[in-house]
């Protein structure tokens, strides 16, 4: 049996493809991007055209690229991995020598109008490449060191590139996706508890090599680590987010303080309330029911997708279906336990929420891949 | 990619298990997050809803006007005057140097304002106003309010300053208010937080600090929403205080007036008590100072040329400062003498300018002696033998008693700035404080006011005052507060037999009136005005017997502070007393020479209500005292200045 085969026989084709998606997925991924712009247009202070209108751009654009995606087969997408994984290495190193400066890091690469972030593209092309590997891989062979290092080196090059920049919070979502990748193929317990075990000690190198001539993290980042363990030790400098995070979440109790009437988003107690503090003002406003009901959307998103992988019994299918949600988990998880002061303060954006474009892109077209799996995924013969 | 089936299917396992536990992980994750949501959103709700309102509300206080003060007749003693406040906007201003360059030209701003302007501006957020100048009048500001166009950003601000518009006349009484200082922070429990205001001014001294409560009223409050940088969104809400209580004093503005002129230079303080209800019409100290330059801040040097002298400015020593009565104390002898019946008015002391006591000679200020003394006698003038033997017969214990009876040291309850007590000694007193028991010779010295007796003007006004009405009249300087008349305290009698007390003042009058009397210099010629008074001259320093051998030196030969303090306490009119006054005035030499002329003067005016008429005065007299009056400073011939020392800040 070759692809050809049940391809022909089984896969839809043409623009009957668009009834095979997965229509709970995009209608969650709507619900969802609805919510961002909402919440945009209320921490600009009713004003349409600050955040919201060009989010709604943007997510127009992204729809398309889903769509796009979705209807290019999978196995299409299978045979580029390594080439897209191999071009997003590419623009990582363009934007080690070349990006712009923001933040008081290198993150992007101006191209005209565009702000493209090549380490949003590498989380997904990351999983891409892994998955495509361990299709390919023989199973048996899964947990043999020497292909087991294969994948390790593919995790650690962008994630030296990206910590370079220095971005810590994609690091480490780089590591733990590609991580996810590995566990869910079969690799052997040993290696994760090992690594664990690595894990543990480099930590206590970080700690240790603070204030050294070898310190291995800048200042800030030590700074924010300090704060995350003990935000009342410095109130009004870098613990000031998390704590006025902390009570604009708390003030907003049962059911919020009302659209638009959150005095620390209106007031500007709220860091950064449109990118990566987005969540506490949806918090403050619609209280615990309009968290709750966020974190529900976005864990029938992450459901769904893993409903579709479970089914699918394409391997690159399923593991890049598996790897995209679970790296989509790990953006919400780290991003509302950041502002709930259950995690550093990383710079993780909420997904499909936050305002920016190049992760709302990347994410899209992700789901775009996801849609492609399960449109494409192979059909049993009656 | 070709599997075999079982391949396909071990993969498919794999995925499915590994893909559950990553759920299963996922799940508990989801898990945590929510427990968290609910702790912060459910359980801590209220502290988080708390902490949010602290942060977004500011409470500003409205500072109240503070109460004002006037004179029995209304007159304005301490007022609020609007003071304007230069103030810059950044944001609001654009270019920044240009403004400030415009405004100089209206305002004389100095270099180094501009630059200290400059620098506040840059490093204040652009939404802060920042103080150009402060402590303008309208004529300064109209200015630049009518330039206003041209100058983007700058207002006028408006804010209320303390003034005294008499000044001088009544720096001692009225005192005057200050910035709060640490110290008086660290004085008062549960300090007003409007206290805490930067630049908050409260009294200091006086009237002003001894009714700062009823002065200041109680602060407004102001609730503001603020965002995080502090920025003024909107107002929430105000609540109106309370403006501070008007004080109105007992003190008659042209009597202090006059009073305070005719004090001059001299180190010197009087009082001038109502002897109906006690009321303090006039209660001056000099030199006085201008309590307006510590409203606005008083310079070093300013500050330094009333510390530094011998005259003492800041006291004031109409209550604060006490002396031996000297014979003014006499009164008090004789009355305690007649009423416990030891003497008899018309009995007579041999005074042959001396009294020896064992081997101690106490000597009459007469050196050849008055010779034969009765009561009357004794008070025209002065003799001191004819007291050596009164006190002798009357004891110090009845002497004392009779001291309180009339008001000496007792601390009245007045809103003045640490009111003395005085010292009416007696045995125990002696005993308790000295270590020593009571001497004969200490009750000679007391007999004629010297040794421990100590007495501030104000008591001997007050005794003065009982001394002429016979009732125990309590000095009263406030008449109204706020709302609340302050009724003078009933006087009740003094419990003295009517007879004696005419005695002694019948005493008192021959002092002035006759030939022979002390201050017959100082007497009055129109009968309605007659002044009855006794003069008093408390030595300063001992006389040793080897001075008193070689004659006593004059006043005029001893340096200044080694002179006599002269005194003077009178009433008036004889007939139908009104009046009461003191005059102490510092090493003024004799009381007839230096105290009783000042004390007639201030009478006169007091008893008129003006100025003191001339034909009062003995004929002979009436020329250089028509010209002495004419050359006081009086407030009212005073023209072109409204005494309200103004300055640019």
């Amino acid at each position: 049996m070759s692809y050809l085969e049940y391809t022909v026989q089984r896969i839809p084709t043409g623009p009957r493809k668009i009834l095979y998606m997965n229509w709970p997925l995009v209608l969650l991924t709507l619900a969802v991007a609805a919510v961002g712009f909402v919440m945009l247009y209320s921490v600009s202070g009713g004003a349409f055209s600050t955040w919201a209108e060009p989010q709604m751009k943007r997510f127009a654009l992204g729809l398309g690229v889903m769509f796009g995606v979705a209807m290019v087969p999978i196995w299409f997408w299978r045979n580029v991995a390594g080439l897209a994984f191999a071009l997003s290495l590419v623009l990582l190193l363009f934007v080690e020598f070349f990006g712009v400066t923001g933040m008081g890091a290198q993150r992007w690469i101006a191209l005209g109008p565009i702000r493209l972030q090549p380490s949003e593209l590498t989380k997904i092309t990351l999983v891409m490449v892994l998955a495509a590997y361990y299709d390919w891989l023989d199973v048996r062979k899964v947990s043999h060191p020497l292909w087991v290092a294969v994948p390790l080196v593919l995790i650690l090059i962008p994630t030296a590139l990206v910590l370079k920049q220095p971005d810590l919070g994609t690091a480490l979502l780089l590591l733990a996706g590609g991580a996810v990748v590995m566990f869910l193929a079969g690799v052997h317990w040993a290696y994760f508890a090992a690594v664990a075990g690595a894990a543990g000690g480099l930590v206590g190198a970080v700690f240790a090599s603070r204030g050294t001539s070898w310190q291995l993290l800048k200042d800030y980042q030590y700074r924010r680590i300090d704060t995350f363990l003990d935000p009342s030790s410095d109130p009004l400098g870098a613990g000031y987010h998390i704590t006025q995070a902390k009570i604009a979440l708390g003030s907003g109790g049962w059911a919020g303080r009302g659209y638009m009437q959150g005095t620390q988003t209106r007031l500007n107690f709220l860091p950064e309330k449109h990118t990566d503090f987005i969540f506490t003002t949806l918090a403050e406003e619609f209280g615990f029911v309009g968290s709750f009901s966020l974190l529900l959307l976005y864990v029938l998103i992450v459901g769904f997708c893993i409903h579709s992988a479970l089914t699918n019994r394409d391997r690159f299918g399923a593991l890049l279906t598996l790897g995209i949600a679970a790296t989509f988990f790990l953006y919400f998880a780290v991003n509302m336990s950041m502002v709930m002061g259950l995690a550093p303060v990383v710079g993780v954006p909420l997904p499909l929420v936050s305002y920016g474009g190049s992760a709302m892109m990347v994410l899209m077209g992700a789901f775009g891949l996801v849609q492609s799996a399960h449109v494409h995924r192979p059909r049993s013969r009656g | 990619m070709k599997r075999t089936p079982r391949d396909q299917a071990e993969s498919e396992r794999r995925i499915t298990r590994r893909g559950l536990i990553l759920a299963g992980a996922q799940l508990g994750v989801v898990g945590i997050l929510v427990a968290r949501m609910r702790h912060l959103q459910l359980e801590q709700s209220s502290e988080f809803r708390l902490l949010a309102e602290e942060n977004r509300i500011n409470v500003r206080l409205l500072p109240p006007p503070r109460g004002r003060i006037f004179d029995r007749n209304g007159e304005v003693l301490a007022d609020n005057e609007q003071l304007y406040r230069i103030v810059i906007v950044r944001e609001d201003a654009g270019d920044v140097d240009e403004v400030l360059a415009r405004l100089a030209r209206l305002l004389p701003l100095e270099t180094e304002d501009i630059e200290r302007v400059r620098a506040e501006i840059y490093r204040r957020s652009p939404f802060v106003p920042v103080t150009v100048a402060e402590r303008l009048h309208w004529e300064d500001v109209a200015e630049v309010a009518v330039n206003t166009p041209a100058l983007p950003g700058v207002n006028p601000e408006v804010g209320l300053s303390r003034v005294y518009p008499l000044g001088e006349d009544f720096a001692h009484v009225v005192g005057y208010v200050g910035p709060v200082s640490d110290y008086d922070l660290s004085r008062i429990e549960n300090p007003d937080p409007l206290l805490q205001i930067p630049r908050y001014q409260i009294g200091k001294t006086g009237v002003e600090a001894k009714l700062e409560d009823a002065l200041r009223g109680r602060a407004g409050t102001r609730r503001i929403e603020v965002n995080a940088v502090g920025r003024v969104m909107r107002e929430l809400d105000r609540q109106p205080g309370q403006p501070g209580a008007d004080v109105e004093l007992t003190i008659d503005a042209g009597l202090q007036n006059f009073v305070q002129a005719r004090l001059g230079r001299e180190s010197a303080s009087a009082v001038v008590l109502d002897t109906e209800t006690g009321d303090i019409l006039a209660l001056a100290s000099s030199p006085s100072f201008d309590p307006n330059k510590f409203v606005r801040g008083i310079s070093v040097a300013d500050y330094r040329a009333l510390t530094d002298t011998p005259l003492r400015p800041l006291a004031n020593k109409a209550v604060q400062g006490t002396y031996p009565p000297g014979s003014t104390f006499k009164m008090v002898v004789a009355l305690a003498a007649l009423e416990e019946g030891v003497i008899k008015p018309e009995e007579t002391v041999w005074c042959p300018g001396y009294k020896e006591l064992g081997r101690r000679r106490f000597h009459c200020w007469k050196r050849g002696g008055h010779g034969h003394v009765n009561l009357i006698d004794s008070l025209e003038q002065s003799c001191d033998v004819y007291y050596y033997e009164v006190a002798e017969k009357v004891g110090i214990e009845k002497i004392a008693a009779m001291a309180r009876r009339l008001g000496l040291g007792a601390q009245f309850n007045l809103p003045l700035s640490a009111v003395a007590r005085g010292l009416t000694p007696d045995k125990d007193w002696k005993r308790r404080n000295r270590g020593a028991d009571w001497l004969i010779g200490d009750t000679l010295n007391a007999g004629i006011g010297q040794g421990y007796v100590l007495a501030s003007p104000l008591q001997l006004a007050v005794m003065t005052a009982r001394l002429a009405s016979g009732r125990a009249l309590e000095p009263r300087l406030v008449r109204r507060l706020g709302e609340a008349e302050q009724p003078p305290a009933p006087a009740r009698d003094l419990g003295i037999d009517p007879g004696h007390l005419r005695l002694v003042r019948r005493g008192m009058l021959a002092v002035t009136n006759n030939r022979r009397g002390t201050a017959w210099s100082s007497r009055v010629e129109l009968a309605e005005m007659k002044i009855a008074g006794k003069t008093g001259t408390s030595q300063v320093r001992n006389i040793s017997a080897a001075e008193r051998e070689s004659g006593v030196l004059d006043n005029d030969e001893v340096p200044w502070e080694q002179r006599d303090h002269a005194l003077f306490v009178a009433f008036a009119p004889y007939d139908a007393p009104r009046l009461a006054c003191s005059v102490v005035v510092e090493h003024g030499g004799g009381g007839s020479t230096a105290a009783a002329p000042i004390a007639r003067d201030i009478m006169l005016a007091a008893l008129s209500g003006g100025m003191p008429p001339l034909e009062a005065y003995p004929a002979a007299q009436r020329r250089e005292i028509g010209d002495r009056l004419r050359a006081l400073n009086l407030r009212q011939y005073r023209n072109g200045e409204d005494g309200r020392g103004r300055s640019r800040a």
